[in-house]
């Protein structure tokens, strides 16, 4: 059994909402960040993000296959969790799940076709066989390339951009509904909630995409862009600075309004969440992270390319382990405090093995990559053609590259 | 959105149900017994005991029983408890309640001037021991814990499949045939009134010992108290004590600025009970 300190209600002693539940926002998180990315290029011509468009849409694609697995871990009658979808109960939140994804899901596969049905339809009349056939059946049919056709893509693109956009924010930011909905919690309980998590994702979607990026470039054996390592560093580091004003916005508002919850809410920090909350998301993945993209940002011309791609990429990884502790602060912390607001539970340790365990969890943040590996073996994340002539790798370049790895 | 089920189904779900049959038997052969030697128990066990032993013949056989013909309230005068633990006890054995969960609890109060302790040794189940605190008390009190069968509740409200649900009677239960087992209604209790159970992982709760109301007795728990503390009674029959107590009385609820609108009153709360 847990410790209590203070008085915890007898059935608020146990964390409901396991480590799953920390990845189900996390996953989500990248889903819309990295759809952010792409709809810079696709929907406000943001030229700069051209070389990681592709690769944007790719990972949203990849993380938004596996975003309801850990929810679907998590549930203690696993079986009956499709009733979500078919019998929703339309007051719930959580019921507006199954809409939302497969909305979402229905807008980014159609989205994707479009971007590559240029590659498919390359690929049908390259290959042969079983392999021609795969492909003639994922180009459905139609091999048309003429410039009508190719400008009615780019118009579909568009649209479709245009309406998974908000589809994409609405998917993150209604799961930090479902906490901020929680008038039962009050480390939850706040508007604040979706808005946060919707800027955090778009942190954790960027943040990804710098580190991807320069893997794919370096497998690939191509040039990481120097204007698009700078917009991505100076996006992220925009986004960066809104999350951490709101994250702490919300906690000084309760501070000064030295609101019921607040003298719980100051131990919480202070004891249970002093390394994960204080250390972590505030320090050394929120005010370093900051430091390291101001000086990226402000001093980009006098930066050498490594120097840039260096710091950028370390203030990218503390960035993702900022959304993740912020996650965690978030899921676990919520459920440490009891709602007698007296008392508190000793900190919660995953299992390791088992449904809901670390190494799930580990398998969980594995999977997207596999689906995008195979993706790039499928349909080829980066363009097979230079279009504008610019210096763009050799067809398939970049699946050679990770297949090496 | 009303739920269309049958409440005595409903009670059917829980898990307490094959307990709850032979149990039924017993009373049915009670009650006949009852009824066959008539005058002769009447004058024995007195007018009072006959009258609500046939009012639960009629109800045993499950066919009278109408769920829009009742609205039940629960009344708790918190100056009554003594901290026995019985009703904790007899949840438990009544519904199967498993180890380290709860469907009721007690909370002990003592407070002094300058602090508060409060604390509830496995919810109460084997009584209290005797305490020592770091201040000087003033006062010191028990305040027995149900779920509040809320009106406005948000455990009904978030539940995403419709597993939870409120019956017309005012009882919140939980379909344990169609919970998913999300945990969202745990999280969205404000008085910690639910757990998911560790053996059929759906949500669990007290149910007023719905089992038990539709056949015309009390909750367990309000069955055992020794004082009198817990109280259930029905808000459609106008000379009930419990209605006339929220009636008439200066009744408490808790949390009540979360607008759950309680189903639950207290009489004599103290401003440290949340």
């Amino acid at each position: 059994m847990p410790e209590i300190s203070g008085f915890a209600f007898p059935n608020d002693v146990h964390v409901t909402w396991s480590l799953m539940i920390v990845m189900y926002p996390y996953i989500t998180g990248f889903v819309a960040g990295s759809f952010i990315v792409t709809s810079l290029y696709h929907l406000f011509g943001r030229q700069e993000f051209k070389p990681v468009a592709r690769l944007a849409m790719a990972t949203s694609f990849a993380f938004l296959l596996i975003a309801s697995l850990p929810l679907q871990l998590h549930l203690g009658q696993p079986q009956r969790g499709p009733s979500v979808m078919i019998t929703p109960h339309f007051t719930s939140a959580m019921a507006g799940f199954g809409i939302l994804y497969s909305f979402y899901l229905v807008i980014l596969v159609l989205e994707v076709w479009f971007v590559w049905r240029q590659e498919i339809i390359e690929r049908a009349k390259r290959s042969r066989g079983a392999v021609r056939a795969f492909y003639a059946v994922l180009a459905l049919g139609t091999y048309d390339q003429s410039p009508e056709a190719i400008e009615i893509d780019h118009r579909a693109i568009k649209i479709l951009a245009g309406i998974g956009l908000p589809a994409a924010c609405m998917l993150h930011g209604y799961v930090g509904f479902i906490f901020g909905a929680i008038k039962a919690n009050p480390w939850w309980s706040t508007p604040l909630m979706p808005v946060i998590f919707l800027l955090s994702a778009a942190v954790s979607g960027i943040a990804l995409l710098v580190v991807l990026y320069q893997v794919f470039a370096r497998l690939g054996r191509r040039p990481v862009e120097a204007g698009a390592m700078s917009a991505l560093a100076r996006w992220l580091w925009f986004f960066l600075i809104l999350t951490i004003t709101l994250e702490l916005l919300e906690l000084i508002v309760m501070a000064y309004e030295r609101s019921e919850s607040w003298l719980i809410i100051s131990e919480l920090i202070s004891t249970r969440l002093e390394f994960s909350y204080v250390t972590l998301q505030m320090i050394v993945g929120g005010l370093i992270p900051i430091i390291l993209l101001a000086v990226v940002v402000l001093m980009n011309r006098y930066l050498h390319e490594k120097v840039r791609n260096t710091l950028s990429t370390v203030a990218a990884v503390l960035c993702l382990m900022q959304v993740f502790s912020m996650r965690w602060n978030i899921v676990i912390g919520g459920q440490l405090l009891s709602k007698s607001l007296r008392g508190l539970r000793s900190p919660y340790e995953p299992e390791m093995f088992g449904r809901e365990g670390v190494l799930m969890a580990i398998a969980l943040m594995i999977a997207p990559f596999v689906i995008l590996w195979a993706f790039d073996r499928i349909l080829g994340i980066e363009e097979a053609e230079p279009e504008g002539g610019e210096g763009s790798p050799a067809p398939g370049g970049a699946a050679e590259g990770v297949r090496a790895a | 959105m009303e739920p269309k089920r049958d409440p005595a189904q409903s009670a059917g779900v829980e898990p307490a149900q094959a307990a709850e049959q032979g149990a039924a038997t017993r009373r049915e052969f009670l009650a006949t017994t009852l009824k066959l030697s008539g005058g002769a128990v009447v004058f024995l066990m007195g007018a009072g005991v006959a009258a609500d032993g046939a009012g639960r013949a009629g109800d045993a056989k499950g066919e009278a029983y109408n769920w829009e013909e009742h609205l039940y309230a629960y009344l708790v005068d918190t100056s009554k408890c003594i901290g026995c633990g019985s009703c904790v006890r007899a949840c438990k054995a009544e519904n199967q309640v498993p180890d380290g969960f709860y469907r009721t609890w007690i909370e002990r109060y003592v407070v002094g001037m300058e602090d508060t302790h409060v604390d509830s040794p496995e919810g109460g189940l084997n009584g209290f021991p005797p305490i020592q605190v770091g201040f000087v008390t003033t006062k010191s009190f028990f305040v027995p814990k149900i779920c509040n069968h809320c009106r406005k509740t948000p455990c009904t409200q978030v539940c995403p499949v419709g597993a939870s649900y409120r019956t017309k009677d005012g009882a919140i239960l939980v379909d344990g045939d169609r919970c998913i087992g999300c945990g969202y209604c745990v999280q969205a209790c404000p008085y910690g009134s639910r757990f998911l159970h560790p053996a059929t992982h759906t949500a669990s709760k007290c149910t007023w010992c719905y089992h038990r109301i539709t056949k015309g007795l009390k909750p367990a728990c309000v069955t055992v108290c020794p004082t009198g503390t817990r109280q259930f009674g029905d808000l459609k029959d106008e000379n009930d004590p419990v209605r006339l107590a929220i009636e008439h009385d200066r009744v408490s609820i808790l949390q009540g600025h979360l607008l759950t609108e309680p189903q639950c009153y207290y009489l004599e709360l103290d401003k440290e009970v949340r």
